[in-house]
């Protein structure tokens, strides 16, 4: 299970003829219609695509939100779509982290306690104290989400994300609910966590431009991946506008 | 249709397992209402009527023997309005499925005209024809519990001569709707007879020519009962009178209006907890909708909506679930009366009884409900009065937990994460919680202090049959008779075992305070009968003064120490004062005990006796009836197993029924909390949840984080009910008690167990439901859409 000594060459996810429809017949909607895709370890991805193209149903597929129609996933090896729930919920848990647009943290813990509540229950976590450091965030966390911006709210989420040592980190418009600035320091933190300690990390965006830090660029339309884009150099965040 | 009554009607079919656990709680509170209001009226009213058609007397004087004459003297006294007299004794009847002779009550009927007093009602058969002195009228109780019929003929000796007699019919009377057996305070059709003969047959078999031994009275409106009484026991006292009474403490009256005043109480006390619980209910759940519809009321505030058009609109929503609930209730209550009145004529015998509802019980049930719902509806209207429209359309900041958070700080090293979650939520809405507890708290003690009343029952049953009274029967002498009697009793094969007593009729007074009772009389080897103290201790009666039970010392405002009055009701009826040495527990009737000799001394007299208390040994029991029933001058005999069946019966029939009751309703006042607690919360904490099942939270784990608070307040709300029922059924137990019969207030530990019991099942049920939801919710969408 362990990523230690694994043969570098092979990919982190590989998915192969992935389809999700959501509804029957008439009322159908194909959310994914055929994707064939391989995410290496430690790439910055970022998925790019209008309102319904897909890529959010791929994120949750990949990250064990949800389940595929047709089609297979592999992570390090193992088949996330022969997995049972108990099974999904273990990846989760062990393996990987989210970040979403909303933050989701519980407003009844701390900022240091919403990390722990990871922590508690990972393998292999680093301090919550350390990871909120990572996110520039060391001085508050004793406070309560209610006492927080929404950037330090969403890096309280990031922090709670990259706790665990995931090694992939989903993060679903991450930025959507934040002006550019906070946005730009909250894509810093997830650039930080990538380079610091070598996170796989897939970013879901309407922002185009947010496309320039990542190693590779997945355009989506109709349910189908359009363009793969790969950029030779990373943008720093603080050089993406929009 | 509006679009919002559209809307109306989709939030209602969203939200209806929610609304319909309120309305059940509702409509359980509505239902006691209406039913009890309605069983008040229906007893009440036609127990009135009965008594007013029937002539029902408002004094009856017993008397030794008075010349009929004397019957003008008591006409003439001021307030009286007329006076019947009549012949009572004793017969002894011959029924074939009892081995022992049942004793009933004879009383005489005028020959040619009706009663002026105490009519009877003719349910079977004809009316007696006087010139057949071998006919009788049978009360209609007994005659069915022991399948006679008109034209049957019965056995009975009367005043020592066994007489055939013809039952010419079948009759009901005002005087006996409850039919306790003296000494008993549960009615057993089957033991309790009463013969109605003519005047004149009556007064030949009691050696009664010209004479009367009870007088009837009937009183002018607005006169004072003491001073007729005061005037008849002047009138008749020449003649040995123990004393007039009036209507009220007539036996089977006072059974009939203590039944109906009990159910006044319940009516007045029991529905407003189960309404309160219900605006609490409305409140949460009314708020948590308001709270996740913020946007909704935003933009309709935005399209131009006044706050008075949407608060309408939210307050209908309470308004439908209120008057479901009322109607509910009205219904369930109309099925609850018509059910229960059957048990009712099983105990008290109306000739008609109709479960009458009582309209004002449905107007106060119905606006009572939307009142008491529409304050917490109210409650959640300033919340949406409150929103401004471009705030309202923004999503709210996270609840605010720094203050409160602070709790948990303390126990952090003791504590995980979700179980940090779940104190401080408790801690951070303290008044939401406290009223959960409260609420199921309250529910629970309701049922569980009723359920301790029954457990009562069954150890003053227990007590009373088996610790108190050992005998094997009782019998009664006619007339205080020489102890000798004692003697030829234990000379009957059979009897192993007989303790006399003598019983004096007595009048205790303490100041003001006054009952009209008996005195029982004693000896100290006793050992099927005695006095004990509350600690079950037999206590030794002194040689001068008296043991009074708790009842009678409770009535007259004395204990230990104190001196009583006591006005000896026979003989020469002397007036003494005497030491109060010690308190009996008792728990029926309110009994005062001497010690035998000592009383007899009182009457200045030696050696006297009422009866004996005997223990029978068992296979002779047959002959030993057999040669009590042909012994001279025995007035009666019971059978202890005889009282503890009718008991028993009587209790696992309605009592029995009624525990079920009482479990269903606090089953559904726990239910209809945790349930409703559990659903807000888990919309409340979607979010959270989601999260947690993200991060990779498993669903038990998940769940834990919603319910360990429920599991919390029903934990805590467990000892709160507890206590709080075990204080209840202290007031409900003082309530109902009466000098009839004392309801002991014990540890009830079977009682404890099933209240615990079914609010934990209550508890579970509702969190499985909620946790059902939990498992099904989507976490995507969830996550990705606003609060």
């Amino acid at each position: 299970m362990s990523m230690d000594g694994q043969i570098p060459s092979q990919p982190a996810f590989r998915a192969k003829g992935l389809t999700k429809t959501y509804g029957q017949g008439h009322s159908a909607v194909h959310a994914l219609r055929g994707v064939d895709i391989e995410i290496e370890k430690g790439e910055i991805v970022v998925l790019l695509g209008p309102s319904g193209s897909g890529k959010s149903t791929l994120l949750n597929i990949l990250g064990g939100l949800d389940r595929a129609s047709e089609g297979e996933v592999h992570f390090d090896g193992q088949n996330l779509t022969a997995m049972t729930d108990r099974q999904l919920t273990g990846y989760r848990r062990d393996h990987v982290g989210f970040v979403f647009q909303f933050y989701n943290l519980m407003p009844s813990l701390t900022a240091r306690e919403n990390v722990e509540l990871v922590t508690e229950i990972a393998r292999h976590p680093m301090e919550p104290d350390e990871a909120l450091k990572l996110v520039g965030l060391g001085e508050r966390v004793e406070h309560f989400p209610a006492q927080l911006s929404g950037g330090e709210q969403q890096r309280v989420a990031i922090a709670r994300a990259v706790a665990k040592e995931p090694e992939v980190l989903f993060c679903d418009e991450p930025t959507g609910a934040l002006d550019s600035k906070t946005g730009r320091s909250v894509l810093r933190v997830l650039k930080d966590v990538n380079e610091r300690l070598g996170t796989t990390i897939l970013i879901v965006t309407h922002a185009a431009a947010t496309g320039a830090m990542a190693d590779r660029v997945i355009h989506f339309a109709d349910g189908k991946i359009r363009e793969i884009v790969r950029n030779e150099t990373r943008a720093d965040p603080e050089d993406i506008h929009w | 249709m509006s679009p919002l009554t559209h809307k109306l009607f989709r939030d209602l079919n969203r939200m209806k397992a929610q609304a319909f656990a309120i309305a059940v709680v509702i409509g359980i509170g509505v239902a006691m209402q209406v039913m009890m209001t309605g069983l008040v009226l229906s007893l009440s009213e036609t127990r009135d009527a009965y008594y007013e058609r029937y002539r029902l007397a408002e004094v009856f004087a017993p008397v030794a023997r008075a010349p009929n004459a004397v019957a003008r003297e008591l006409a003439a006294i001021e307030g009286v309005t007329s006076v019947e007299t009549r012949i009572t004794g004793t017969a002894s009847i011959d029924v074939d499925s009892r081995a022992l002779p049942v004793f009933g009550r004879v009383l005489s009927l005028p020959d040619g005209h009706d009663p002026r007093l105490n009519d009877i009602l003719l349910t079977a058969g004809r009316e007696i024809n006087p010139d057949h002195a071998q006919e009788i009228l049978l009360l209609e109780g007994f005659a069915v519990a022991n399948r006679l019929e008109p034209g049957d003929r019965l056995k009975a000796t009367l005043n020592g001569v066994q007489r055939d007699l013809l039952i010419a019919g079948l009759a009901q009377s005002p005087e006996f709707i409850y039919s306790a057996a003296p000494g008993e305070f549960l009615p057993d059709d089957a033991r309790f007879a009463v013969i109605w003969m003519g005047e004149a047959a009556a007064a030949a078999a009691f050696d009664a020519q010209g004479t009367f031994n009870e007088a009837l009275l009937s009183l002018n409106r607005g006169t004072r009962l003491e001073t007729v009484l005061d005037a008849v026991d002047r009138v008749l006292s020449p003649y040995g009178g123990p004393g007039a009474y009036g209507v009220a403490d007539q036996l089977s009256n006072r059974f009939v209006s203590e039944e109906i005043s009990g159910l006044e109480v319940s009516a007045t006390g029991v529905p407003p907890i189960f309404l309160a619980v219900a605006a609490f209910l409305l409140y949460i759940v009314i708020s948590r909708l308001v709270q996740s519809e913020r946007e909704e009321i935003g933009l309709l505030k935005a399209f131009g909506y006044s706050n008075v058009e949407v608060g309408w609109h939210y307050m209908q929503l309470v308004l439908v679930i209120a008057i479901g609930g009322a109607v509910l209730g009205c219904l369930l209550g109309i099925v609850g009366g018509r059910s229960i009145i059957p048990v009712y004529t099983t105990y008290y015998k109306f000739p008609f009884l109709l479960f009458r509802l009582d309209p004002a019980s449905f107007v106060t049930g119905v606006t009572t409900s939307i009142a008491v719902a529409s304050f917490g509806g109210v409650l959640v209207l300033r919340k949406v009065f409150r929103l401004a429209p471009a705030e309202a359309m923004r999503p709210p900041a996270p609840a605010d937990y720094s203050r409160s958070g602070r709790v948990g700080a303390s126990l952090a090293r003791w504590l995980d994460q979700p179980s940090r979650m779940v104190l401080r939520r408790i801690t951070r809405q303290p008044w939401r919680m406290g009223g959960a507890i409260i609420g199921i708290a309250a529910g629970m003690a309701l049922s569980l202090s009723m359920l301790i009343i029954y457990e009562g029952f069954d150890v003053a049953l227990d007590r009373s049959f088996n610790v108190i009274d050992r005998s094997d029967a009782t019998l009664s002498f006619a007339y205080a008779t020489s102890d000798k009697a004692i003697l030829e009793l234990r000379r009957v094969p059979g009897v192993t075992l007989v303790e006399p007593f003598r019983q004096v009729g007595v009048t205790f007074r303490n100041g003001l305070k006054e009952h009209q009772g008996a005195i029982t009389g004693l000896t100290n080897e006793a050992r099927l009968y005695r006095a004990l103290d509350a600690d079950v201790q037999q206590i030794d009666l002194p040689p001068r003064g008296l043991v009074l039970s708790t009842a009678l010392a409770g009535v007259l405002g004395v204990g230990p120490g104190d001196e009583v009055q006591i006005e000896l009701r026979e003989g020469r009826q002397p007036v003494l004062e005497v030491p109060v040495t010690g308190v009996a527990e008792s728990l029926m009737g309110a009994p005062a005990f001497m010690e035998l000799d000592a009383l007899n001394a009182l009457m200045g007299e030696h050696g006297r006796v009422t009866g004996a208390y005997l223990a029978i040994s068992e296979e002779a029991s047959t002959e030993v009836y057999q040669d009590l029933r042909d012994l001279p001058a025995v007035a009666g005999i019971s059978l202890r197993s005889e009282a503890e069946r009718a008991f028993k019966d009587i209790m696992d029939q309605g009592a029995g029924s009624s525990r079920y009751i009482m479990g269903i309703m606090a089953f559904a006042i726990t239910f209809g909390i945790v349930f409703n607690a559990a659903s807000v919360a888990q919309a409340e904490r979607a979010r959270d949840l989601a999260s947690l099942r993200v991060i990779g939270f498993h669903r038990r784990e998940t769940a834990f984080v919603l319910l360990g608070e429920l599991g919390v307040v029903t934990l805590i709300a467990l000892p709160v009910g507890l206590l709080l029922g075990n204080a209840m059924s202290f007031g409900i137990a003082a309530g109902f008690s009466t000098e009839l019969y004392q309801i002991p207030v014990i540890f009830a530990p079977r009682a404890q167990g099933f209240a615990v019991a079914v609010v934990v099942v209550a508890a579970l049920a509702s969190g499985w439901l909620v946790k059902r939801k939990i498992d099904r919710a989507d976490i995507i969408s969830t996550l990705k859409t606003r609060e």
